[in-house]
């Protein structure tokens, strides 16, 4: 499981709104010190979802070119860099295996609107300490097979109930209580150690 | 739809995966300014954050971090791994100069001892020609130079049909530019070019000149001529030895 890439992205949270000032004033130095924070976090997730070393290379530099372009919208005295950045290189990743399964999701929300950085303030820029870490592996283990497929299906291959329901050929319904009671339990077991 | 109905729905719908009519229900509370929902979406944006880093730790290949740099158009980030290049080629490009020079001294060496073995071989075949011309009865041998003061001395052999052999010590120096000629003086004739040389450092010199040699020959001279050689004697002949019949 992942612990130090995100140990060290924590180490460095207190520095976040340092640095995602200098971002805003188009210091290159702020994009190298923003890659060494974020950069193997965000490779990881990538990889982990689309399992390719070469496709992730290419999906972290759209990832970092992506935040660099958009920092503007970016509130450095409310927002944490570091979830904003994984959730828009998750959402590049879930792209990328979208369009290699020609799998374009009518009911699915566009996933660019669910990276506008407005949407990061008031978050902690840590995004996984130790404790929360052995907590929400806890947690997980808690799951039945089908509910932690389920959220499987969701935050790695970016599936929506519909679409999980027709690939474990189960009724909707039984996928959403799945899904809901899940992350019930996620949500539960972290209680107020998830930093908001 | 009420807060507590949608309550479960801010994961997906942060995830980008709530479908309608929830979708649309949460929206329109965000578009209200329902604090409920927004801080709910607020925690699940932590939540989602924390799941996502559960990923399995895998390293990125280093190029990656340059190749980040390089598409904002920050290409001095490979500065470093430019000046070991750098580093590098200067070095290949040292040895490369320092075998070049190398090679060619070693060439220059080579064709040297190559110069020096053929002038080597040339001098033993004079010197093996000239021995084999002494053995032969009908050398007639001219000495020239005796009881002068500061004279050349030496002798010819001259040979009808081998040429003639000239044996001599005490030479001067020539002047640069200049070079000893060899001739031969037919009876009542012009005095033919039989060849040029020079002598060592002390004055002394075994000079032959191949060929056949006119049987009407009286004479044989050596004279001091531009180093080009002359078709006729330009100084007065150091050396003139009469050829007996």
């Amino acid at each position: 499981m992942l612990l130090l890439p995100f140990l060290f992205a924590a180490l460095h949270a207190e520095g976040d709104r340092e640095l995602a000032e200098r971002l805003k004033r188009r210091e290159p130095q702020a994009m190298a010190d923003l890659y060494d924070r974020y950069g193997r976090i965000a490779y990881v997730l990538i990889f982990r979802i689309v399992r390719d070393g070469g496709v992730s290379e290419d999906l972290v530099q759209e990832t970092f070119l992506r935040v660099w372009n958009r920092v503007q919208g970016f509130d450095p005295e409310k927002g944490a860099l570091g979830p904003w950045v994984l959730t828009v290189a998750r959402n590049r990743a879930i792209d990328y295996l979208r369009s290699v399964d020609g799998r374009m999701s009518q009911n699915a929300v566009e996933l660019e609107t669910r990276e506008n950085p407005a949407l990061f303030a008031n978050l902690e820029s840590e995004i996984l300490n130790s404790d929360q870490a052995r907590r929400l592996r806890g947690a997980f283990e808690k799951l039945t097979p089908n509910q932690k497929l389920v959220i499987e299906l969701a935050y790695y291959e970016g599936l929506s109930q519909t679409e999980m329901a027709e690939r474990m050929k189960q009724p909707l319904g039984t996928v959403k209580t799945w899904v809901r009671t899940a992350l019930r339990t996620l949500r539960e077991e972290l209680g107020e150690a998830v930093a908001v | 739809m009420t807060c507590e109905e949608l309550q479960d729905d801010y994961e997906l719908h942060a995830l980008g995966l709530l479908e309608e009519p929830e979708s649309m229900e949460l929206e329109e509370h965000l578009r209200r300014g329902c604090a409920t929902c927004r801080h709910g979406l607020q925690r699940a944006i932590a939540l989602n954050s924390a799941i996502l880093a559960l990923a399995p730790d895998v390293a990125p290949p280093k190029r990656l971090r340059r190749r980040v740099l390089a598409s904002i158009g920050m290409e001095q980030s490979s500065w470093a791994w430019i000046s070991a290049w750098g580093l590098a080629t200067a070095a290949l490009l040292m040895c490369v100069l320092w075998l070049s020079v190398e090679e060619r001294r070693r060439t220059d060496e080579l064709a040297t001892a190559r110069a020096e073995i053929v002038k080597s071989h040339g001098e033993l075949s004079q010197v093996q020609a000239a021995l084999a011309m002494l053995n032969e009865p009908e050398a007639k041998q001219v000495t020239f130079g005796g009881g002068q003061p500061q004279p050349p001395r030496g002798r010819f052999f001259v040979h009808k049909d081998r040429g003639v052999l000239l044996l001599a010590s005490n030479l001067p120096p020539v002047p640069a530019g200049k070079t000893y000629e060899l001739w031969v003086i037919p009876r009542g004739g012009a005095p033919k070019p039989a060849g040029l040389f020079q002598s060592d450092a002390s004055g002394t010199v075994m000079y032959f000149s191949r060929g056949p040699v006119d049987p009407a020959t009286a004479a044989v001279a050596v004279s001091i001529e531009p180093e080009a050689g002359s078709p006729a004697p330009t100084t007065t002949p150091l050396i003139v030895a009469p050829v007996a019949d």
